[in-house]
């Protein structure tokens, strides 16, 4: 495409010559009618002059007959002006006037009619355009009165020759008007065209420039530098989820491969061999565990299908996770309360829901023990219209900067790296939070750390409906 | 028992095939949704392993299908999808227990016998456990070790409950949780080992030959070993 062929297509150009067509129709219409309106205002000033002409001479007439009406018209014949008069008798033959009789245009009718006329006297050459009116004298004779309109036709003239120059000068600035608009558009367009492709050949800083004028074009490269923002938060995010992917699940796979390879040792005790066949069952068993959480949190984040979502007693689940936990956290020395209401209903998936509180409870058993206060409260209330799921803890606790963090893929903060674990937990916790409609928060517990798993009470008249494992 | 794998990975399914001929029971294998469903309605298997995801006739349609002709044989599902609503659809579609991938041998076969073991013998039924001088009545809720009653907590029950009616069969730690606690999910942690030892505690306590084994790599198993 040629830049000239580029330009002729743009939407700009295409509507300039749209309004260039009709503002020239909207010109010759308003001329046009101006046009007309002169016209008949003169037409009605000449009706009205010949009118009170043939009144007067009408007069002379009843007053001294033929003489002093040949008298009158003489004396308005002498006098200079476009008026017009012409008496003859019935057979044609001129008594007095400043014209020929008409030839082209015989005028038999009591009214005004436009046609031409010779002045006497004048060469053949030069006809003139008039309005006559015929006025019929007792006695047979005729009498022609009417005006030159030569000024009419000069006037028509003016006014079409202005229509001329206007819709010479409106061609004129519309088309260069809408190549100018046409091509600044484009060089707009072109510019962010240009940052659209140096964007998909990976320059994810790239941006599409804003002119500050606010026009709608500012208006849609900003939304599109917002998304673009949005697109290269996500893409770090996932970079960034690849890289702990990567180095999460490299380190037990190397593990497990160095294991298999020690097993194969010659020489090595058959005993020993069995055990490194065990240990890499068991590196197995967590590389599933940690795939199955991504898979989990990714399936949450997706969106899930919230039609498996049932309305579920979350205090029964928290209960039920509480006493699971009892005798784990008193086998360490550490006292699992429980404060729960039962009835509190969410809508919601009670395995998923289950393992969120595991999860918390599980964190808070590995991460935060105390001397002082060995202490974890498991709670379940309803806070207004939703039900909050708490684990808390009295143990160091996490400063603020690092809560921000904890919900991230396989975050560990540094203390923790002694424990095992994947890192998962609470991304996945915060993944089933999301799924509910709910949120997860992490607080300071003064000492130690809370927990808190909010989710949407569900209303009182949805229907109880069974879970449906039973 | 008699076990029909339905499975088109030939390296699995003759590595099961293998594996549950190792313990002596009689297998065999189909390769596709469609010669599975025939094999399933004219052989007489106790138990039949369905993969979800099989050629000709996926593994759902396949056991819709053998429900509607009143084949009632227990259906193991097996599936590389582990999600929660897996898991439903599969049951849902008449399957009586659901596996995901990749999982351990061990699990796998406990969780056939005890489903061959709902066919042969009801023994859910029964309403009183024996297993050595360790009674177990479950209209009184009432546990005797050597006719002196012991008092145990509800879910301590049930664990006992569920291992009696097991007895001399390995149960996993996963079957535990799923049927003593209705969970289906894996906990991460070492809790069933904890609620296992509290029992046992209790049951086995100053026993010289215990009656509740743990196997290795496997499960738990109570069993009368004097015996």
């Amino acid at each position: 495409m040629t830049a000239l062929g580029k330009l002729f297509r743009t939407t700009a150009f295409k509507l300039s010559v749209a309004f260039l067509v009709l503002f020239s129709v909207g010109a010759g219409l308003v001329l046009a009618s101006v046009g007309a309106r002169v016209k008949e205002v003169l037409d009605e000033q000449i009706e009205q002059t010949v009118d009170a002409e043939i009144r007067a001479l009408s007069e002379q007439y009843t007053q001294g007959g033929i003489r002093q009406l040949t008298d009158a018209v003489e004396r308005r014949v002498r006098a200079p002006g476009g008026s017009l008069y012409l008496l003859t008798t019935q057979a044609g033959d001129v008594i007095v006037g400043n014209i020929d009789p008409p030839r082209f245009v015989p005028i038999e009718k009591d009214e005004l009619v436009e046609t031409i006329y010779q002045r006497r006297g004048e060469p053949e050459i030069a006809p003139h355009p008039a309005l006559l009116r015929l006025f019929l004298i007792p006695g047979g004779f005729r009498l022609l009165i009417g005006h030159d309109i030569e000024d009419h036709q000069v006037l028509r003239d003016i006014l079409r020759n202005a229509l001329g120059v206007s819709l010479f000068w409106l061609v004129l600035v519309g088309v260069f008007g809408g190549l100018f608009v046409s091509y600044r558009m484009i060089e707009r367009v072109d510019i962010m065209s240009a940052s659209a492709r140096r964007i998909m050949a990976g320059d994810m800083n790239e941006r599409l420039a804003v002119s500050g004028s606010g026009d709608e074009l500012d208006r849609l490269a900003e939304n599109f530098n917002a998304m673009l923002a949005r697109i290269a938060e996500l893409m770090a995010g996932l970079r960034e989820v690849s890289d702990n992917i990567a180095h999460d699940l490299k380190t037990p796979l190397t593990r497990m491969r160095n294991r298999a390879e020690s097993a194969l040792r010659p020489g090595d005790h058959p005993e020993k061999q069995k055990d490194a066949l065990v240990a890499i069952i068991d590196e197995a068993d967590d590389l599933i565990a940690v795939f199955n959480a991504l898979l989990m949190i990714a399936r949450a984040e997706a969106g899930y299908s919230t039609d498996n979502l049932v309305v579920c007693d979350a205090g029964a689940v928290v209960g039920d996770m509480a006493e699971m936990y009892e005798p784990v956290a008193e086998e360490q020395g550490i006292t699992l309360a429980l404060e729960s209401e039962t009835g509190l209903m969410v809508t919601g998936n009670r395995e998923l829901l289950g393992q969120a509180v595991v999860n918390l409870i599980d964190n808070a058993l590995k991460y935060g023990r105390s001397e002082k206060d060995p202490r974890i409260v498991v709670s379940a209330r309803r806070a207004g219209d939703r039900i909050e799921i708490a684990v808390a803890d009295h143990g160091p606790g996490v400063s603020a900067a690092d809560r921000q963090r904890l919900t991230g893929r396989f975050v560990r903060l540094e203390n923790s790296r002694s424990q095992p674990g994947s890192g998962l937990g609470l991304s996945m916790a915060a993944a089933i939070a999301r799924l509910h409609q709910g949120s997860l928060r992490i607080e300071d517990n003064n000492p130690g750390l809370r927990v808190t798993l909010s989710l949407p009470a569900a209303s009182k008249n949805s229907q109880s409906l069974k879970p449906y494992e039973e | 028992m008699r076990i029909l794998i339905i499975e088109d990975d030939r390296e699995a399914s003759d590595y099961l095939v293998k594996a549950f001929r190792e313990q002596g029971h009689v297998a065999d294998h189909a390769d596709d949704g469609l010669s599975g469903y025939a094999a399933a309605r004219e052989g007489d298997y106790d138990v039949l392993i369905v993969d979800r995801m099989l050629p000709k006739m996926d593994g759902l349609s396949l056991i819709s299908s053998l429900r509607e002709q009143k084949v009632a044989t227990p259906v193991l599902i097996l599936s590389a999808l582990g999600q929660v609503d897996d898991r439903v659809k599969g049951l849902r579609a008449g399957g009586d227990d659901y596996l995901p991938k990749p999982y351990a041998f061990s699990e796998l076969l406990a969780r056939a016998e005890a489903l061959a073991r709902r066919r042969v013998g009801p023994r859910g039924e029964e309403t009183h456990y024996r297993v050595g001088d360790l009674e177990l009545d479950r209209l009184s809720h009432e546990v005797r070790v050597g006719g002196q009653e012991i008092m145990l907590q509800p879910r301590e029950f049930r664990l006992l409950e569920y291992l009696m009616k097991n007895a001399g069969q390995v149960v996993t730690r996963t079957m535990l949780l799923e049927n003593v606690w209705d969970y289906h999910f894996d906990p991460q942690t070492n809790v069933i080992d904890v609620h296992i030892s509290r029992l046992r505690s209790k049951i086995d306590k100053g026993r010289e030959t215990p009656l509740l084994h743990t196997i290795r790599g496997a499960g738990y198993m109570i069993r009368d070993s004097a015996r």
